[in-house]
């Protein structure tokens, strides 16, 4: 029987994916065609979405993006056979766009049924957490150090050194938390992994479970990912009732066992600690540190809260090795990183990659410039607290260091591009504004820095006292960086003051602008 | 979600405490508990905090205190179908705020309203992880991507016939 690939990610379905999979199957149904269709993850190709791929003798051959008033003339073209058709892109693999990628974490992604325990072990799932069990706990932390992972969230740290305090500290009980409150704009790798490859989400905080001696887990899903929750719970009960989580996995004696919990709405959520406080069902307040989590985190206990890509990339390192991961990437930033390209891009989606890719090259030449076919201007790297870019500083590596070298950040690795019809003080304005909605209101700079900046840069934009204002901006934007309990407060300055000094001309009122020609 | 399954049902004590019951065996289960009780009648009302609070050893204040920190949970029922309209960034370098304040206009309504005929609420939101296909909206849980006002009066025009 022909096999047929139908994308179900969100990403997918928001570009029509189920109509064209009712479409087909309608016309498979009316025509008597025996065709098995599967529906997977994304590839991340979002600009060939619906991408729907066939399997073949030659292998999987992907036609995309696929409208409903495309499926007739598939069909006419013998598409279940591979053939000719204006939407046919060939091997997906071979597509330039993939072709240039080191796909470790998302390697499944797209590829496999990601609600399938039969697909997962066949493309090589599970071998990590065999090979946990075998090895024990401290050379299964070795191993995660010795592949040089850091916090994939943002933060970036190293993933084995925060392991090693968790498994060293003593307690009645310890916990393993999944930061999967990936509210950054521009980014959706995390979420992808939860609808297109979920098993190695649980396989990953398995193996840690192992590492720390915790038996319980949490993942913590923003509630504005509907379909990921489901895709992840129904993988929970599958992975349960197939004796990978639960007591004695797999006769080894370890018992784990992970709880989703779903986000209400809040973006600091995402903050490791307003996210312990949100679990235990609290307001979601940012806590001061120390204490680290690793000591005292999740009800007061040892807890490891590490984000989605980082555990995602755990059963790879202990299945190949510390030191294969670690071969990728440059300096302090090892392994590779799914870049997710967004905005207004022309070829927007998911690109891994070992770091060390250029911003230019990102956006240029695997992005292809903007979607409207207008300049690129700026971009803005990880999210929405992170700087934004001119094209003069394209040059720049797309890594932990480089990018902070130049007053950046790499964060969760998004990249959102931006034309040339962009107003740089309304973006600065609307990243203090996002800061006063989602600020948790425990420290001053962060509650009434963001409100005060926000009233400064509306004042700006009217052209009153430019100068004395943006001085004003300038300074707030210094008590913010210091001052501030957690990254929200504290890195706002980065859009803020990236969009002041790269684009001051956007800052100036149309009064001054004619006055300075 | 709620929206899809016609009217909300009037407040019902029996039933909160079933919910109650059934979600208090939870580790930190005060979360769990406020979206039930939100999918459940659409929104939380003051008896039901009541009922949560004397569950949980909690005070009113406590659990009012959650409630309003997260912008999920609601102290009033929404319209018959929410819309989420993304308003970060990713979706503004495609055009997403001029799209949403011209709906907006055109529902007579602002952020956070209802149309006059109850049916549609619109709530902002920000992200939907839909960044590589922006501008982007959630009807329900109906995602919407590349959005513009032709889609948008299509899909709302589809969920006000149901």
């Amino acid at each position: 029987m022909t096999r047929l690939f139908i994308p179900k990610d969100v990403g997918a379905l928001a570009l029509g994916a189920d109509d064209v999979a009712r479409a087909i199957q309608n016309l498979v149904t009316a025509r008597g065609i025996d065709v098995d269709i599967v529906r997977t993850g994304s590839r991340g190709l979002f600009f060939l979405e619906p991408l729907i791929e066939v399997e073949t003798a030659h292998g999987r051959i992907g036609y995309g993006p696929v409208g409903v008033s495309d499926v007739a003339s598939l069909f006419d073209a013998q598409f279940l056979a591979g053939g000719a058709h204006g939407l046919r892109i060939g091997r997906p693999e071979e597509h330039p766009f993939l072709a240039g990628q080191t796909r470790l974490t998302f390697a499944r992604c797209g590829v496999i049924d990601p609600l399938s325990l039969a697909d997962y072990a066949a493309h090589g799932g599970w071998r990590g957490l065999k090979r946990a069990l075998e090895i024990g706990p401290a050379a299964a932390i070795a191993e995660v150090s010795k592949s040089g992972l850091r916090g994939r969230g943002g933060a970036g740290f190293p993933t084995g050194i925060k392991w090693k305090t968790a498994a060293d500290a003593s307690a009645d009980r310890k916990y393993v938390v999944c930061n999967a409150d990936e509210g950054d704009s521009g980014t959706f790798a995390d979420r992808m992994v939860m609808e297109g490859d979920p098993f190695m989400l649980v396989e990953g905080m398995a193996i840690c479970g192992l590492a720390i001696g915790a038996n319980k887990g949490f993942v913590y899903c923003r509630s504005e990912y509907p379909h990921a929750i489901a895709t992840f719970t129904a993988a929970l009960a599958m992975a349960r009732d197939e004796g990978w989580l639960g007591g004695n996995i797999q006769g080894s004696g370890f018992s784990f066992d992970i709880e989703l919990r779903k986000g209400a709405g809040s973006y600091v959520c995402g903050e490791e600690t307003a996210l312990l406080d949100s679990l235990e069902g609290k307001r979601g307040v940012v806590r001061a540190k120390p204490p680290l989590p690793a000591h005292k985190g999740l009800f007061g206990r040892p807890t490891i809260i590490n984000n989605v890509l980082s555990f995602a990339a755990v059963p790879m390192i202990l299945d190949r090795g510390g030191t294969f991961y670690a071969d990728f990437g440059m300096g302090r930033s090892r392994g590779t990183m799914p870049i997710q390209i967004a905005g207004n891009v022309r070829y927007g989606g998911l690109y891994e990659t070992a770091f060390g890719l250029t911003l230019g090259e990102i956006v240029d030449t695997i992005g292809g410039g903007t979607a409207s076919g207008r300049p690129v201007r700026a971009v803005q790297c990880g999210g929405p607290l992170g700087a934004y870019f001119p094209r003069s500083l394209f040059d720049t590596p797309f890594d932990y260091e480089a990018l902070a070298a130049r007053d950046g950040l790499l964060g969760h690795g998004g990249i959102v591009v931006f034309d040339d019809t962009v107003d740089m003080a309304r973006m600065a304005r609307f990243a203090m504004e996002f800061c006063a909605v989602e600020s948790c209101g425990k420290c001053t700079p962060c509650r009434i820095g963001s409100v005060r900046g926000m009233e400064t840069i509306d004042r700006i934009i009217a052209g009153k006292d430019t100068h004395a204002n943006i001085a004003l901006v300038e300074d707030l934007c210094q008590t913010m960086k210091f001052g501030s309990l957690c990254a929200l407060g504290g890195f706002v300055p980065y859009p803020v003051l990236s969009a002041l000094h790269h684009f001051p001309e956007d800052f100036r009122s149309p009064a001054m602008s004619a006055a300075a020609q | 979600m709620r929206e899809n399954k016609g009217e909300t049902p009037a407040f019902d004590e029996g039933r909160v405490q079933q919910i109650i019951a059934e979600l208090a065996v939870m580790e930190g289960p005060l979360l769990p508990i406020l979206h039930a009780l939100n999918e459940e009648f659409g929104y939380i009302s003051d008896e039901a905090v009541g009922l949560v609070a004397s569950a949980l050893n909690l005070t009113r204040a406590e659990v009012h205190g959650v409630m309003t920190f997260y912008h999920d949970f609601r102290r009033a029922p929404a319209g018959r179908h929410l819309l989420k309209i993304c308003r970060a960034e990713a979706c503004q370098s495609m055009g997403g705020a001029g799209i949403a304040e011209r709906l907006l206009a055109g529902l007579a309504t602002d952020w956070h309203g209802t149309t006059g005929d109850g049916q549609i609420t619109v709530e902002p939101v920000y992200c939907l992880g839909l960044c590589a296909c922006a501008p982007a909206a959630m009807l329900d849980e109906k995602p919407i991507g590349r959005l513009n006002l032709d889609k948008l009066d299509a899909a709302l025009a589809e969920a006000r016939g149901k």
